[in-house]
């Protein structure tokens, strides 16, 4: 966002699978107006970075004028992109963290399947990480975190507790759906 | 795929793509989506509809059964649902981007209200999943009421995570009156003790700013206390939120920088804020630099040995890009950048790479200390880190390193874009002319492109032939290059072939011992399928001597093959068309060589120019090479040798005049041709046997040799008279000259643009124009100047001090002894910093006589504005470094 005047900024952050197809993504910045803009950035991006090898250290590369940081791990492709002019080094915390975070998440089974079955979790994981542009978090464990505390609500009357249990349910519920 | 390279290179010119060699089906639709923008919008059109709109790919197996218009029978019985259901469907509305945007208003709406319920949930993931989507849907003001009694209520929830997201939500939706509602609260949450909450509220208070300035403003000292907080991240936040509270502040900005500078910054994403406010401060005040030191530079500094890269990277690209860096300031950045080079991160060692590329195009000197392992990542993995170590290097090396360079771009060469082929063959041109001695190395690589690179761009290969067919033959050996040159007539399309056959016959023309050869390959091209290389090859035959024995070229052939082509094309094909096949040939002398005005009646319909009619606009060729060519295709000039220099046009008459004149002095060695580029603005008037009387009384040495007017002169159509003197030979003698248009007037009717049978002479007094000793001085850089000025030894060094009285500043000054000298600076050091007291001006070129001079300038501010300057001369002849002071001394 333009608007964050020499604040460092994350134009998006982007979750694909080893087709370049979305499994979540996330845009702070006004530059891909449209849906279709949006995916042709995605599909654009990995055509790009495709063909390295980012799975050891994160890679990085210039395109149109955007700075991106990616790695892959599995059938995951994870990509931050800041503006050209932006601080690699920024960027690639804000990779690292989301990475991180997403490990934890997924208690270390990171791939696409994982990564569906909790996208709940990944959704609020990108929400974590950053606020319009802005970074919120950059360590892995705390945005980890912030995601799960789904501790119960304190002022929640006993009654309402078997709620954790339909919680529960719901995700064996989605997990038996998702398998089929 | 390097087949692709024809249809890639001009339509990816913004951006480099990486690609490995490997050829895979994904890489054939790339390139095909590259080769024209509009199949690329079709093709995603196409693979959009592929997939359902209303849901993101991932989502596909829970939403196939559910689309959109769905939505409202879904979600109305929403109470009665069983919960595992209300997850299930609310996973529907997980993906941000789509169900957000694509839902009609109608249905947002209907979504929105389905999903307060929601809210009656005590499950806190499943509220943060509700906050996530309130957001997306960014709904309506009316709507808004509803939700906000319970976000508002969250907002004070005892339980942290909440309250974070209670406040990132309600600032995200809410308006001007909300705001005023919940300030209290969001004061109160910024100085939370909970970093998360705190952070929630000053992060909204940025985004906020945007909107409701004059709310955000006045939360200042819960934003200043936050930014002393213990917790890193919060840190960050309060100091972004802070100075942009401030920014428009000056005053309060350098001193939130002077006290935050001392020490008290924990955060590494802080301490990168603070560089940057840091160097903000630093550009916006130069002016209290008095002992020449810059205030803050100490702190960017010692940034550089903080324990966070990120930091140390922050500060070393902020003090690369300071104004008018002195080396001494560059070093300690250079260095961790040049640490940064080896690490075996691949993002650290791309930014480090980055910047000194970027200061390589400022400072080129500065960079060097890191060649060596700048030339070990010319084979990262990486290929954009190679891509911008291989660039820098084009930049930053010396002559002596372009042997080893160009070795290992040929390594380099077979694996990387096809695109960025092109742009080595770019720098390599560029390093030719920048070392003309090692044209040789230079001139090999290229034909090893050649041969090894099955290279089938067309514009290329035909560049690079015609270049060989110009340098190749100059060569100590010109007879290696015919194999390879003869090799494209078997391998490739006809346009190529047909430049290599002309080619060749340069070879035969150039070498007369080659002749025999030549004419063998030529026969053989007469069977090529083409026309053009037939016909090329039959008449470079018969131009060349036919018989094939050694014989010394005609002079008239060699014009032919190596002239420029003088005739304008236009007239030409018009001559050409009106040519009717008769017994008497066409003749190409025929064909005038002027351009052609366009018939008076077009002229009044096309728009009339804003500045009146401008010499330069439509004028002659201005670049030294076409006006070397222009004179040498003028006999009388053709003689008087090689153009040594050729100044930049200097007007005789004012703007906006009747007559608008200019002229170009073209400097030979025993020459002087004055170009007085002429253009009329008068439509009702023809300008007839147009001539310049020059008066050369005040110019002694000077005498002329021969004057060549300018038979018609048409309204804005320009056209040249040239007068020409002769010198002493080899001096760079001076003088002044007086000059008069003198040209006979013919009426024109501007209805016909017929002009009169008779006409009146008249006449047009021009400003004086003067020779000076800087037009014998050719702007050559050298790209090491310590090494040149070391090399040439001070042997004839000249030294003196000068006093250049009172100066309107120490930049104005420099720029004066520049222009004076007419020298090329070196190494940028013609920018003079804002306020300093001092400056060095490093200047190089070539005096008459092809006399390398090298010239060091020491300024220094004597007094409030007297300048005073040391001039140092080093060069060949110690006569030359008398003269350049003599121009110092006389200027």
């Amino acid at each position: 966002m333009a608007s964050n005047g020499m604040c460092p900024s994350v134009k998006n952050i982007l979750l694909l699978d080893s087709e370049g197809k979305r499994v979540a993504v996330k845009y702070y910045s006004d530059d891909w107006p449209t849906n279709n803009a949006k995916l042709a950035f995605e599909k654009f991006v990995f055509s790009k970075t495709v063909k390295t090898n980012a799975r050891t250290e994160a890679e990085v590369t210039l395109l149109e004028n955007n700075i991106i940081i990616y790695k892959f791990v599995q059938d995951l492709h994870f990509f931050v992109t800041g503006g050209d002019d932006e601080n690699e080094l920024i960027l690639a915390s804000v990779l690292q963290g989301f990475f991180d975070a997403v490990t934890l998440l997924l208690r270390s089974n990171v791939d696409k399947r994982e990564a569906l079955e909790n996208l709940d979790l990944i959704l609020l994981c990108l929400d974590e990480i950053v606020d319009g542009g802005i970074i919120l978090e950059t360590n892995g464990a705390l945005i980890a975190e912030k995601v799960t505390s789904s501790s119960l609500d304190a002022d929640a009357p006993l009654s309402e507790q078997t709620l954790t249990q339909a919680w529960a349910t719901a995700r064996d519920h989605l997990t038996r759906t998702l398998l089929k | 795929m390097i087949a692709k390279l024809g249809n890639l290179c001009g339509l990816n010119a913004g951006f480099f793509v990486f690609r490995r060699n490997s050829e895979e089906e994904e890489e054939e639709e790339e390139e095909e989506e590259s080769r024209c923008s509009s199949s690329t919008t079709r093709r995603q059109g196409k693979y959009l509809e592929d997939s359902p709109p209303s849901a993101p790919p991932m989502a596909q197996p829970l939403v196939k059964k559910d689309d959109d218009h769905d939505d409202e029978a879904e979600y109305s019985p929403f109470m009665g649902i069983e919960k595992g259901s209300v997850l299930q469907e609310a996973r529907v509305f997980n993906d941000p981007q789509l169900d957000a945007r694509r839902c009609s208003q109608v249905e947002a709406t209907e979504v929105f209200f389905a999903v307060t319920k929601l809210f009656q949930s005590r499950d806190l993931g499943l509220r943060r999943m509700v906050y996530l989507i309130i957001k997306e849907l960014s709904p309506s003001s009316d709507e808004v009421i509803i939700v906000t009694s319970s976000l508002m209520k969250d907002m004070n929830s005892k339980t942290d995570m909440y309250r974070a997201n209670a406040i990132r939500v309600l600032c995200r939706i809410t308006d001007g009156t909300l705001l005023t509602q919940i300030e209290r609260y969001l004061k109160q949450a910024i100085v939370d003790k909970n970093p998360v909450v705190a952070s929630a509220a000053l992060v909204s208070g940025i985004h906020l700013l945007q909107t409701n300035p004059e709310i955000v403003k006045r939360w200042s000292n819960e934003v200043q206390e936050a930014v002393q907080s213990r917790s890193p991240l919060v840190q960050f936040h309060a100091l972004a939120l802070l100075h942009q509270i401030r920014q428009n502040d000056r005053l309060a900005v350098s001193k939130l920088v002077t006290s935050l500078t001392r020490g008290s910054v924990r955060s590494p994403l802080a301490q990168c804020l603070l560089i940057r406010y840091t160097s903000q401060v630093i550009r916006e005040s130069g002016n209290n630099t008095q002992s020449g030191d810059r205030p803050f530079y100490d702190f960017l500094e010692s940034c550089l040995r903080h324990k966070s890269e990120m930091v140390i990277f922050e500060a070393a690209r902020e003090i690369t890009e300071l104004n008018g860096v002195t080396s001494r300031e560059l070093t300690p950045a250079i260095t961790v950048l040049q640490l940064f080079l080896s690490s075996s991160k691949p993002v650290l060692r791309f930014a480090a790479v980055r910047t000194l590329n970027k200061v390589a195009m400022k400072h080129p000197m500065a960079v060097t200390n890191c060649n060596i392992d700048m030339e070990s990542l010319i084979s990262d993995q990486n290929r954009s880190i190679a891509t911008l170590a291989i660039t820098t290097l084009l930049k930053t090396g010396n002559e002596s390193s372009v042997d080893r360079l160009m070795k290992q771009i040929t390594n380099f060469m077979s694996d990387i874009a096809d695109e960025f082929k092109i742009v080595v063959v770019e720098a390599i041109r560029s390093l030719c002319l920048k070392f003309p001695l090692k044209y040789r190395s230079l001139m090999n690589f290229l034909s090893n492109i050649l041969r090894e690179e099955d290279c089938e761009f067309t514009y290329l290969s035909t560049q690079i032939l015609h270049f060989l067919g110009v340098e190749g033959p100059k060569t100590s050996d010109p007879s290696k290059y015919i194999r390879y040159i003869y090799n494209r007539v078997h391998l490739e399309n006809a346009t190529v072939r047909a430049s290599a056959v002309s080619t060749l016959a340069k070879f035969g023309a150039a070498v007369d011992e080659l002749k025999p050869r030549i004419f063998v390959l030529l026969r053989r091209c007469v069977f090529d399928s083409d026309d053009e290389v037939r016909d090329r090859a039959t008449l470079y035959q018969n131009t060349l001597g036919g018989d094939g024995s050694v014989v010394e070229t005609d002079k008239d052939v060699k014009d032919f093959l190596f002239g420029s082509f003088d005739v304008p094309l236009v007239n030409l094909e018009t001559s050409l068309k009106n040519y009717e096949p008769s017994e008497e040939p066409f003749d190409i002398n025929a064909v005038p060589r002027e351009v052609k005005s366009v018939p008076l009646a077009d002229k009044k319909a096309a728009t009339k120019k804003p500045t009146g009619l401008g010499v330069s606009s439509n004028g002659p060729p201005s670049t030294a090479d076409s006006y070397e060519r222009m004179l040498l295709s003028i006999p009388e000039f053709a003689k008087f040798g090689k153009l040594f220099k050729s100044s930049a046009p200097v007007e005789l008459t004012e703007a906006e005049t009747e007559y608008a004149v200019n002229v170009v002095k073209h400097i030979f060695d025993k020459h002087v041709v004055f170009q007085y580029n002429c253009t009329n603005t008068i439509p009702e008037q023809l300008l007839e046997d147009v001539i310049v009387i020059v008066d050369a009384s005040e110019a002694e040495e000077f005498s002329e040799v021969l004057s060549k007017p300018l038979r018609s002169l048409p309204y804005d159509s320009p056209g040249q008279t040239f007068v020409a003197f002769e010198k002493p030979e080899g001096l760079a003698t001076v003088g002044k000259f007086s000059n008069i248009l003198k040209f006979i007037v013919k009426e024109v009717d501007p209805s016909t643009g017929e002009a009169e049978e008779d006409g009146v002479e008249d006449e047009y007094q021009l400003e004086d124009l003067e020779v000076v000793a800087g037009d014998y001085i050719l702007k050559v850089g050298v790209s090491n100047f310590r090494n040149a000025w070391e090399t040439m030894g001070a042997d004839c060094e000249r030294v003196d001090e000068y006093g250049l009285g009172p100066r309107e500043s120490l930049a104005e000054a420099v720029n004066t002894v520049i222009n004076l000298l007419g020298m090329q600076p070196c190494e940028g050091t013609e920018v003079v910093p804002p306020n300093s007291r001092s400056h060095t001006c490093l200047l190089s070129g070539v005096y008459i006589g092809n006399v390398k001079v090298l010239v060091r300038l020491s300024f220094g501010l004597d007094g409030p504005k007297d300048v005073a300057m040391k001039l140092a001369v080093r060069s060949e002849d110690e006569s030359v470094s008398d003269a350049i002071h003599e121009i110092v001394a006389s200027g």
